[in-house]
């Protein structure tokens, strides 16, 4: 199993994403944002998160031209397994591979704290491995991460089973309070109509040993990790 | 070819939220402003173009707002092109 994490100027969580695939038995693969190919047998490819190009413009605006985004694209659409965590989550949008957008937070402040989220579903290669509407606690740390989508998007993408993640209190409930930065219907990670490509806002690749504060995040790796044994929910 | 000079200003999309308007607004009012409202927060964006006229000049840089300079989930823009003084 290969694991490939793209490093664009202003990534910050490249290495944890490379760490937290070996953990899991991956061989994980650094990619470099100017490379023009993939390298062969990859199985998943992750989008780090980090503030690429500075956030100039948009988030992910630039990166999203990166030349090795055009082979993430076509990874993608040939329906191979990418995962956008955080600026990932944006720059993933940007690049119309997800709908919506991220944007300014509704309380305008960097928010950085632990979150509980809710599995939505266990239907797709990213959760597999996590019982629908168990809770999991992971960290946030982002300044634009409120997801918005025309009314109709938002009412496809809950229809269809695309979200994924949804911010929670400890009880469960997706409340306001619990709502850490606005986001439409408290959504916190969706997937694409075809399931295999992902988008989330908190970041499951910095809890994945108990030694660093948790390893709630380990029920995403460990989901890619059985999808791609082939062994069902 | 002529020089035209181009400004986009960008706005978040009406049905949008603006909540660094809003934070504004608030500050004015408690500046005591409160004739003051309605506030939104966008971007000026200026450009040169060079196009052998004027509506050329718009149809690149709308080509620019749609690929790069601004995101239509989000926000909406408005070009305005003068030519630029001859020398």
């Amino acid at each position: 199993m290969k694991l490939g994490v793209v490093t664009f100027p202003g990534s910050n969580c490249d290495h944890d994403a490379l760490h937290a695939g070996s953990v899991h038995g991956f061989e994980s693969v650094r990619l470099w944002h100017k490379d023009t190919s993939l390298p062969s047998g990859l199985d998943v490819i992750v989008l780090p998160g980090g503030f690429s190009y500075g956030d100039y413009l948009r988030t992910g605006a630039i990166a999203r031209f990166s030349p090795l985004m055009a082979e993430v694209i076509a990874f993608a659409n040939a329906g191979g397994l990418v995962m956008g965590i955080c600026n990932g989550f944006q720059i993933l949008c940007e690049a119309g591979l997800l709908p919506g957008a991220l944007i300014r937070n509704a309380h305008l402040d960097f928010v950085c704290r632990d979150v509980t989220l809710r599995t939505e579903t266990n239907k797709t290669p990213f959760s597999i491995a996590l019982a629908e509407g168990s809770l999991l606690r992971i960290p946030v740390a982002h300044g634009e991460g409120r997801y918005v989508a025309a009314p109709d998007v938002i009412e496809s993408i809950e229809a269809n089973g695309q979200v994924l993640f949804r911010y929670v209190d400890v009880t469960g409930a997706a409340s306001e309070a619990s709502n850490p930065n606005g986001s439409t219907n408290n959504i916190a990670g969706i997937v694409n109509a075809a399931g295999n490509v992902m988008g989330m806002m908190p970041h499951p690749e910095r809890y994945v040993e108990a030694i660093v504060g948790g390893a709630d995040g380990r029920g995403v790796f460990e989901s890619l990790v059985r999808h791609l044994a082939g062994i069902p929910a | 070819m002529k020089n035209y000079h181009a400004t986009v200003t960008v706005t978040l999309r009406k049905a949008i939220l603006d909540v660094q308007g809003k934070t504004v607004e608030s500050a004015l009012h408690s500046l005591h402003m409160p004739q003051l409202g309605n506030v939104r927060i966008g971007k000026h964006i200026e450009l040169s173009v060079q196009a052998p006229d004027a509506d050329t000049a718009r149809e690149v840089v709308r080509e620019a707002c749609d690929k790069l300079l601004t995101n239509p989930v989000m926000e909406d823009y408005a070009v305005n092109i003068t030519e630029e003084g001859a020398a």
